[in-house]
């Protein structure tokens, strides 16, 4: 026994998950002018000083890495880097600020739009951030004369499940948080660890082999060899497998864990 | 226009956050086109019955049906009926008045030229179109505070939710915003209000239920309820600054009944004047005696022996 007349209100009909992921973009396209530097300009410095700086001071003494210049070794490794970078930006301070700060997520689930669409909107709009970041990378990389493989248009999504195996683990704990205090942590003990040892500049053979397990555990490490092997079309198919099931785990596990917590969050 | 088929019906409606039962069972409906209250004072349940309402969190037990729907099976078609004024802001502080509207609208799946001709009055309405491209953060308490209701109407709800609409607002701030909602009440939209502020409910409310522990302790309009349970007039007394304790029992005789508060002494009589000429008579020499009208938080003194704002 429905009481209320039925209305005809004009609609668009996209998915409440497509709406969730404008509203993102829209509210970035307003806010970008900050995130703009870092998107263009970071690729440059660190091609620039790791590439020509280090590089050359590499190629002068041990000649190649892996069969490849320095430059054209190390960046690869530095898009897998920079995406895990925006990626656990976009993971951390902005969701405790839907959540907690400006609760716009609580807005958000007062409209037609549930939890589970809110969460999937923040990722698409992370997984569209992190795509760019790559092919910004790409154009660079090009510009600086290393792009050496066809294989290498694929480095932007290879990128975006770089930067997802952090995003969705992350947004999961930060849906957890009451303060910020942990980010500090985790980028002290988590991701500056990750991306100073994760065989980012140097091959993992350079360590003892003692060591190297403790390198493989690191999600970064798989991420940066998927990118060199998608950037040079090399790699055994059973290690490449092995990467891209890494960081697939991660980031099915982190999207159902923050799913949990977003419904926990929003809607009790 | 009053129908009697309810817009939101609950019956034996309950919310438990793990040991602690924040509604504990509680009927009531509401009609289309009425405005009704929940007064209370905080942590009396009003704002998870609310959530309930909105269709945003899960009754526990109990049923709940708005618009004839139930919010378990038909959360997001209730809510894109819905308008929710909660009771923080929840705006982008970083972005326009404008845009605050605009991005808001798509929420709701409606179109671009859609939401911008509804803003646009919205803005009027709500006194911010000379605002409208201002940072959100520049604005003040009240401007915020009518953008978010002016943004809880961009899909033209039937039923709007306001979650303590004037906390926290100055004097001026809140008759504006009273005076607002008067208007939306006049063109037939049903209101939904909690407050703990009596002379609001008195304001908009034509019928309300006194919350109080999760439980619902009186229901009417504020008329029913001052008649029911207080008297028609109140006189209150204060003594110094010494506990108004001792002066309880020398006072019974001249009133229905004797509140004692720790900075005066209420007296729920029929006539106020009388009382206290009664008062001085009998030798008692109060420092002011103050004579008014009852009010909801009389009501509410009375059912709880509690004051509403602690």
């Amino acid at each position: 026994m429905a009481t209320a007349a039925v209305r005809s209100e004009p609609r668009l009909g996209w998915s409440p998950a497509r709406r969730s992921a404008w509203y993102h973009f829209e509210f970035y396209r307003q806010t970008w002018r900050g995130s703009v530097i870092s998107n263009f300009l970071f690729p440059i410095l660190y091609l620039a000083s790791m590439g020509m700086g280090v590089g050359h001071l590499v190629n002068s003494h041990a000649g190649l890495v892996e069969g490849h210049p320095y430059l054209d070794f190390v960046a690869p490794g530095l898009l897998a880097m920079t995406t895990m970078q925006v990626g656990s930006g976009e993971s951390m301070w902005p969701i405790l600020g839907g959540l907690k700060w400006t609760k716009n997520y609580h807005a958000a689930v007062a409209t037609p739009l549930t939890p589970d669409d809110v969460l999937a909107g923040k990722v698409l709009f992370v997984a569209a951030r992190m795509f760019f970041t790559g092919v910004i990378y790409l154009g660079v990389m090009w510009a600086f004369g290393v792009l050496t493989s066809w294989w290498s248009l694929i480095l932007p999504f290879a990128g975006v499940l770089v930067g997802l195996a952090f995003t969705t683990p992350l947004i999961a704990f930060s849906s957890t948080l009451e303060s910020d205090a942990p980010f500090a942590l985790v980028q002290r003990f988590l991701l500056t660890p990750m991306f100073l040892f994760s065989a980012t500049f140097y091959p993992i053979s350079q360590y003892p082999a003692a060591l190297r397990p403790v390198v493989q555990f690191m999600p970064l490490y798989h991420g940066v060899e998927l990118s060199r092997s998608a950037a040079f079309g090399t790699g055994a198919p059973l290690a490449i497998a092995a990467h891209v099931i890494v960081l697939v785990v991660l980031t099915v596990a982190g999207w159902w864990w923050a799913r949990r917590n977003f419904r926990r969050r929003l809607v009790l | 226009m009053i129908t009697d088929t309810p817009l939101v019906q609950a019956r034996g409606l309950a919310k438990s956050f793990g040991d602690f039962r924040a509604v504990a069972g509680v009927d009531f409906s509401i009609l289309p086109g009425e405005s009704f209250g929940f007064l209370g004072p905080n942590g009396a349940g009003k704002t998870s019955t609310m959530k309930m309402i909105s269709s945003v969190s899960t009754p526990t037990s109990g049923d709940l049906s708005i618009f004839g729907l139930n919010p378990a099976a038909h959360g997001p078609e209730i809510r894109s009926r819905l308008g929710v004024v909660p009771q923080d802001d929840t705006l982008e502080l970083e972005l326009t008045v404008l845009d605050n509207l605009m991005m808001f609208g798509r929420y709701f799946d409606l179109p671009r030229a859609v939401i911008r001709e509804r803003a646009d009055e919205l803005l009027e309405f709500a006194q911010l179109s000379d605002k409208r491209n201002e940072a959100v953060d520049k604005l003040s308490g009240g401007m915020k505070r009518r953008l978010t209701i002016a943004r809880s109407l961009i899909n033209r709800p039937e039923l709007l939710i306001l979650d303590e609409p004037t906390t926290g607002l100055d004097p001026q701030a809140r008759h504006l915003l009273w005076e607002r909602l008067y208007r939306l009440k006049s063109e037939g939209v049903t209101l939904i209000i909690t407050t703990h502020y009596m002379d609001e409910a008195e304001q908009l409310c034509n019928r309300l239920v006194v919350m109080d522990k999760g439980h619902i302790v009186a229901e009417g309009s504020p008329r029913q309820l001052i008649e029911q349970h207080s008297t028609r007039e109140v006189l209150e007394l204060r003594f110094g600054i010494e506990s108004h304790d001792r002066w309880h029992d020398a006072l019974v005789p001249f009133a229905e009944r004797v509140e004692v508060l720790p900075d005066r002494v209420l007296l729920y009589v029929h006539d106020g004047d009388d009382a206290l000429r009664a008062v001085h008579a009998a030798g008692l020499t109060p420092e002011s005696g103050l004579v008014r009208r009852s009010s909801l938080e009389d009501v509410f003194l009375s059912l709880t022996g509690r004051t509403l704002v602690d």
